[in-house]
This record gives structure tokens, C-alpha cells and sequence, in this order.
């Protein structure tokens, strides 16, 4: 019989901000020495004060309107408490019965995935485990640094049917939020953590089967990995007769699987109370209209209009606007004058892969010196290289390297004919029917005459083959 | 466990009398009728105090151990959690 997995998605982002959640303590690096930036306040010494960060406040309202969430007026943050020395207050400040916002959606696939809640809270600090694995550890050291660095959840509704739609959602959220600016979301930095909730049932029913929730996942190939590994482990126990554990399961990227963390019973009663120390949030309709007027266009709508304004092919527009830089480069590059297919060409082909952004004026320029037949493309690949490298336009290096592309005919018939006395051996399989014989004289042509033509010189071989 | 409360030999008796005036309190507050009262998250009437978000310097690492009950090479270090079940 068929399972339907169904999974829910929990997304921790850290904000863009420099300073904590509620101190003034830098958000630091990895790599910073331990409990180097802390302070009274994220130690949880007593008598201190938090204040609420603004610019991480914002940061959750603006993703809140780009995922088309209702923002209540009123909220407030809540204690969480537990006992564990990765927060030393002995609770973590989050948001309980009132959350920033709630009821979005994030487009998914050409789907609306429902977001059941964006609220903020606070990162807690980090343990290393210390003594022989295979025992228990028998100390652990703790670094407070993120103690209190903040963090939005994004809570997703069960809407998720695959793992690579769980994946898509991810990536949809990570570009979703560098666009706004809202957070870096790099994943292998921290800054977007993934915990899919996993359950199965039968095809057609609609009860949801027990879940369990993944933790440590740092990519979006593990988290599509995982998802599916865990599927694999569901299905075996429910075939068996078996029945899933609610509980928290760690992936483990080395070995490739989960592994029980913890089960459902120590989270049970976390004793949620108001935080008496931070005053309540108003957010009036002046200040929601203020962050939305500020928001950039989002996403889905520059891909719709990359392909309605720009005439790119879908596929086009999905790589594009998937990243907002190389969406600002294209249409700038446009705005200067360069033909909007090759600059897309450019951009997915070449400056996507490199990682190396050009100006759009340069990329104008180049794209066009291509296009006009001046260069080959292959020359264009190596003067995009060298003016993104030392800042001068195309045009520029062109001339100075004689980079000029060969298209006049009896020129390129010396080169053609040059090829052909060097190769007899080609030219006889050839015209013996071996006709991929031909392959090896162009390359030797592109070897002497870089700059030929490619197009020219093959219509010009062929004819001298004849 | 709530908290980590160290008692000195002798003094249980004395902590234990005062917890249960505090439970008994506690018990009393609990037969007023607040049905028709909301409830009450705060007490104080302010709203939006938010700081702007500037970095300023903090402990040095030194103080912020400095009364921690063991700390080793800038952890501090507690006894083994365990994790895994």
C-alpha cells in the first residue's frame, strides 16, 4: 500500500543586525573566542534590564509582509522556560499566544504553502560535549556568544508533500528573505536553520500519522536527503507492523540517517509566562505602512515580469530572479542597451557559476562586442574574466589585446587552408566519409586563429572540403 | 528541577516553612474570582521601548567567568548533559 508523507517545515532565521536581540552585545563570528561577546544581561545576571532590538523587530515585520501575513496590532514576548545551560536565564524570551504575525503564505512550485506564524525570539548558546563518545560525555563546555542572538521562526502549515518540495520551500524562503534584506539566510553559516516535521499516512486518508522533527540539517541537499531518508525509515516501521516515536531525530550528514535526540516527554511543560521585563509591541498601521513601502519588488512578481516586460523564457526567469543581485544586473544591463536573452545567457552561463559580479555597464558592453559578431564567445569569457578582475570595460581590453573576431573571408581561407596542408591525414578521412574527421580540423583551426569566427570558418572548411 | 538551591545542614527547615507560606499565599490568591477580569500581561502602561540596534561593548571574557563555578580555556563547564536517549 502507498504513503503520503506530509511535512511541515520550522525555519529559524537570524536577522541582519549587529547587535542582540535584547543587549547590546555584538553578534559576532564563528570563530570569535568563546564568551567574548557577552554581557549581564544575555548571562542572565539578576537586575538587569533587556531591551527590545528594533532593526530585529523590523526585520520580522518585513518578512511578515513579504509572506503576506497579518500583523495583529498587539504583541508581546513570553519565557520559555527549561533547564539547560545553553541559556543561562534558565528560559528563552520567544513569543507565545501573541506572535509577530500569522497566517501567510510563501509560493511554492507555482503552490501557496500557508505560514501558520512569524514570531521572534532568541538564540540560545552552544555546547561541546566533551569525554569518550561512545560513553556518556562526562562534562560539557559552554559559549554563550549567541546567547540571545536574535532569531525569527517560521512556522509552515503541513502543505509540504515531497522532499523536493520541503527543498523548494527552503530555497523559495532564502531568496524570499536576501531579497528584502531581512537576513544573509546562508545556511552553512546558521543564519537559515531547516527542521522539517515528518509523518506519513495512508494514500487518500486524512488523519495525519505521527511526526517526528529533524534537527542539525545544514544544507539544502541534507535537508532533502534527510527528509528522504527518514520517509524510508517511517515506511519500514509502519510495513512492520511498527509505530513511529513522536520525538526529535538528529541527521547525521556523515553517515547519511537519523538519529533519536530526544523524545517528546522532556519538552513537555515549558511553563510559558509573559516576560515581565519587556513592555508590549503596538504595531500601528503608520508603522507596517512605513516597512511596506520600503520593501523591494518581491520574487514572484519580477519573475512574472522578466518574462511579460523582458521576454525571457521561464526557466530563464526562475535562475534570475532567484537571486536579486543578478536580477538587478540583468535589467540594468538591458537598461544599457544590450538584447535581454544574451544578457540572461550571460548571467546564467557565466557570472552565475563564477560568483563574480560585473558592472551592468561593463556587462552591456561585452554582451553586445558578442552579439555584434566582434568576438567570439569564447574571447568574451576571457575578457568578462579580466575586466570583472581589473574594473575596465570590454571594449577596452578588446582593443588592447587585438581581440578581434575574424569574419572576413579571405582571411580566414589562408587560415582554412593552412589547417588543411597541416592535416592531410584529416582532410583524406573526410573525404573518405569520415565525417567526424572534421571535428579535428576545427580544433586545430581554433588552436592557430582563436579569433576566427567559429561559424565562418566552418561554412568556409566545409565548402573547401566540398 | 525548577532550581539549583544549595541549603546549608539545618536551614531545611527553615526554607521549607518559608516555601509553604508562600504556596499557602499562593492557595488564598486562587479563591478570588477573576472571571470577569482580563488577563493582564503587564502592569506598567508603556509600550514599544525598543533601543537601536548598536553594538556596545560588553564583558571581557575574564568577568564574564569570573563567578562561574569552573570555567576551562573560555568555556565555562557544567556537569554532562546528556543528549542522546
Amino acid at each position: 500500500m502507498d504513503w503520503e508523507v506530509v511535512i511541515g517545515m520550522e525555519v529559524h532565521v537570524q536577522p541582519t543586525t549587529r547587535s542582540k536581540m535584547f543587549c547590546g552585545c555584538a553578534v559576532g563570528r564563528l570563530g570569535d573566542p568563546p564568551n567574548s561577546n557577552v554581557c549581564e544581561i544575555c548571562l542572565g545576571m539578576p537586575g538587569v534590564l533587556p531591551v527590545i532590538n528594533k532593526a530585529a523587530v523590523e526585520a520580522c515585520l518585513k518578512t511578515a509582509l513579504a509572506l503576506g501575513c497579518e500583523i495583529p496590532r498587539h504583541t508581546k514576548f513570553d519565557r520559555k522556560n527549561y533547564m539547560y545551560p545553553d541559556l543561562p536565564k534558565g528560559y528563552q524570551v520567544s513569543q507565545y499566544d501573541l506572535p509577530m504575525s500569522i497566517n501567510g503564505f510563501l509560493e511554492v512550485d507555482g503552490r501557496r504553502v500557508r505560514i501558520r506564524r512569524v514570531h521572534l525570539e532568541e538564540d540560545t548558546g552552544k555546547l561541546i560535549h566533551a569525554g569518550d563518545k561512545l560513553h556518556k560525555a562526562l562534562e560539557s563546555f559552554v559559549d554563550l556568544n549567541r546567547a540571545g542572538v536574535p532569531l525569527m521562526e517560521i512556522v509552515s502549515e503541513p502543505d509540504l508533500r515531497s522532499a523536493d518540495e520541503a527543498r523548494d520551500y527552503a530555497v523559495a524562503l532564502r531568496t524570499l528573505l536576501r531579497t528584502i534584506g531581512a537576513s544573509e539566510a546562508e545556511m552553512e553559516k546558521g543564519q537559515l536553520r531547516a527542521e522539517p516535521n515528518i509523518s506519513l499516512r495512508r494514500v487518500g486518508s486524512v488523519e495525519l500519522g505521527v511526526k517526528t522533527e529533524l534537527k542539525n540539517i545544514n544544507s539544502f541537499r541534507a535537508l532533502h536527503r534527510a527528509i528522504l531518508y527518514e520517509m524510508s525509515r517511517q515506511t519500514e516501521v509502519l510495513e512492520s507492523g511498527g509505530t513511529v516515536v513522536q520525538e526529535t531525530r538528529g541527521w547525521s550528514e556523515a553517515e547519511g540517517r537519523t538519529f533519536a535526540q530526544r523524545s517528546k516527554e522532556f519538552a513537555e511543560d515549558y511553563r510559558y509566562l509573559p516576560d515581565p521585563d519587556l513592555p508590549p509591541l503596538e504595531i500601528d498601521a503608520a508603522w507596517i505602512e512605513e516597512l511596506r513601502r520600503a520593501l523591494p519588488e518581491l520574487p514572484g512578481a519580477r519573475r512574472g515580469r522578466l518574462v511579460s516586460q523582458h521576454g525571457l523564457p521561464a526557466a530563464d526567469a526562475v535562475l534570475i530572479a532567484a537571486d536579486r543581485e543578478l536580477a538587478d544586473l540583468f535589467e540594468a544591463s538591458v537598461a544599457a542597451g544590450a538584447e535581454s536573452k544574451p544578457v540572461a545567457n550571460w548571467i546564467i552561463g557565466e557570472v552565475a557559476p563564477s560568483g563574480k559580479i560585473p558592472t551592468p555597464e561593463h556587462l552591456a558592453d561585452l554582451v553586445k562586442l558578442v552579439t555584434a559578431g566582434s568576438i567570439t564567445r569564447d574571447q568574451g569569457r576571457e575578457v568578462l574574466m579580466e575586466s570583472v578582475e581589473t574594473g575596465r570595460l570590454p571594449s577596452d581590453i578588446v582593443r588592447e589585446h587585438g581581440f578581434v573576431q575574424m569574419s572576413d573571408e579571405s582571411a580566414l581561407q589562408v587560415e582554412v587552408e593552412a589547417v588543411m596542408a597541416a592535416n592531410p591525414r584529416a582532410v583524406e578521412d573526410y573525404r573518405a566519409g569520415k565525417k567526424q574527421a572534421l571535428g579535428a580540423l576545427m580544433a586545430d583551426l581554433k588552436k592557430r586563429a582563436p579569433q576566427a569566427n567559429p561559424r565562418i570558418a566552418s561554412d568556409l572548411l566545409l565548402r573547401l572540403l566540398g | 528541577m525548577l532550581a539549583r538551591l544549595g541549603l546549608e545542614p539545618g536551614d531545611e527547615e527553615f526554607y521549607a516553612e518559608q516555601l509553604s507560606g508562600i504556596l499557602a499565599h499562593i492557595d488564598r490568591l486562587q479563591e478570588l474570582d477573576t472571571d470577569a477580569i482580563p488577563p493582564t500581561a503587564q502592569v506598567v502602561e508603556v509600550a514599544n521601548t525598543l533601543r537601536e540596534d548598536v553594538p556596545r561593548p560588553g564583558l571581557d571574557q575574564a568577568d564574564a567567568l569570573a563567578n562561574a563555578p569552573s570555567a576551562v580555556d573560555g568555556f565555562f563547564r557544567v556537569p554532562a548533559i546528556q543528549e542522546e536517549t
